[in-house]
């Protein structure tokens, strides 16, 4: 049995590569290709007549593979489906590190998949709160009610949109400039933001299109996401790409830093540095850049862990 | 666990098993293929023994076509056989217990 670290509920997650399952070729060695997370699939994925088969699979998979720092969530069933309450239990049992949330439109659907959760880590003598949630936003319901999801629980780690069903009901598709999602998308970060969790874009399921893929992620990037969610392990790298920060903006948070470690030792609270006014403000924002460039392999000093 | 009647879980794909389990009168009658038989038959072997041990199946008829299957996956395809032939394959499964 595979002993895993108590999942953080904040922590780098820029790639989220979705695996089946049900597949044993794909999931035993996911680790090697370097993505922050995977996201085993237990949902749209699995075939209706295989999620018994894909529980098993899951539970050894969980108990026997080390996926050492890579987080392992796993996309349960819909609310709405008779396999929910399994796949809780399957999840908990075999302790992963997050469940997510398809389909999530409402406060009480997180409030729902909570309840269980805890049940489920009393049933297996986990400790309670150890397992994390996150919601896929999948519909209108889901995009206007974000905020309250997003503050449903402290269990949250975060919302991603998804794509596929979204735009089916929003009659659109995608398009070359991302404005048939621009409002969601929008929406969804504002939301997560203002409850303090983290935020995921939709996969870009065109495998061909490279062009349009380097566009989206590079909007992502822009917008304020703190990550992706993949469907192919070709597609990791360029994200980590453009959510590494520049080499400058690496030098001028470790300065930032440094200097108010100084400065607020001597009891100066607004200091300047390179000519910009600095205070508290600015704090999250550099450590934030510096642990990026820690995960990124730019920054090996001690300011950050 | 008593088989009551067939089923089978997994798939013919590199790295996966299908495990077939029919009622048998007469201890385990175990049927094993695998791609990898002269390196790990044994291993594999044992491995099905053990599981079906742990479910207390004593009597059944067992195939096993491997392909190339780590050991978790072999445990996770006799185990879904053998629920499914029982018909509890969908929910309250031991997690940890019986299946671990």
């Amino acid at each position: 049995m595979i002993p895993r670290p108590k999942p953080e509920r904040f922590r780098l997650r820029r790639t989220m590569m979705f695996m089946n399952a049900q597949k044993p070729g794909l999931i035993k060695d996911a680790y090697i290709y370097g993505c922050d997370s995977i996201m085993l699939d237990l949902e749209d994925a699995v075939a209706e007549n295989q999620k018994d088969a894909a529980r098993f699979s899951l539970y050894h998979a969980l108990k026997t593979i080390d996926y050492g720092d890579t987080e392992v969530i796993v996309r349960i069933n819909g609310l709405d489906t008779p396999h929910w309450q399994e796949d809780i239990r399957v999840c908990v049992a075999g302790g992963a590190d997050g469940i997510r949330i398809a389909k999530c439109e409402s406060a009480q659907d997180v409030k729902t998949v909570e309840a269980a959760v805890e049940a489920a880590e009393k049933e297996f003598g986990v400790e309670v709160g150890r397992t994390l949630l996150m919601a896929a936003l999948e519909s209108p319901k889901g995009i206007l009610n974000a905020y309250e999801i997003c503050a449903a629980s402290d269990r949250m780690l975060g919302v991603a949109i998804s794509g596929g069903d979204f735009r089916k009901c929003m009659q659109t598709k995608p398009q070359p400039d991302g404005v048939d999602m621009l409002a969601a998308r929008g929406q969804m970060l504002i939301a997560a933001r203002a409850a303090g969790v983290q935020c995921f874009d939709t996969v870009f399921t065109d495998l061909d299109d490279n062009e349009g893929f380097e566009a989206e992620v590079r909007q992502n990037k822009a917008m304020g996401f703190d990550g992706k969610s993949l469907i192919n392990p070709k597609q990791i790298r360029f994200v980590h790409q453009v959510f590494a920060p520049t080499e400058k903006e690496v030098i001028q948070a470790e300065k930032i830093v440094r200097a108010y470690r100084e400065q607020s030792a001597a009891g100066v609270g607004v200091f300047t540095v390179d000519g910009k006014m600095i205070d508290i403000a600015f704090i999250p924002g550099a450590e934030r850049t510096l642990k990026l460039a820690k995960a990124c392999g730019m920054y090996e000093g001690d300011l950050v862990e | 666990m008593e088989i009551l009647k067939p089923a089978m879980a997994g798939t013919l794909e590199s790295s996966d098993a299908q495990v077939t389990v029919e009622p048998g009168a007469s201890g385990i009658e175990l049927n094993l293929q695998s791609s990898v038989m002269n390196q790990y038959g044994r291993q594999i072997k044992a491995t099905v023994l053990e599981t079906l041990e742990r479910l207390e199946v004593s009597d059944a008829k067992v195939t096993v076509v491997d392909k190339g299957a780590l050991d978790c996956t072999l445990k996770a395809r006799v185990e879904c056989a053998v629920f499914r032939s029982c018909g509890k394959s969908e929910a309250n499964i031991p997690w940890g217990g019986a299946v671990r």
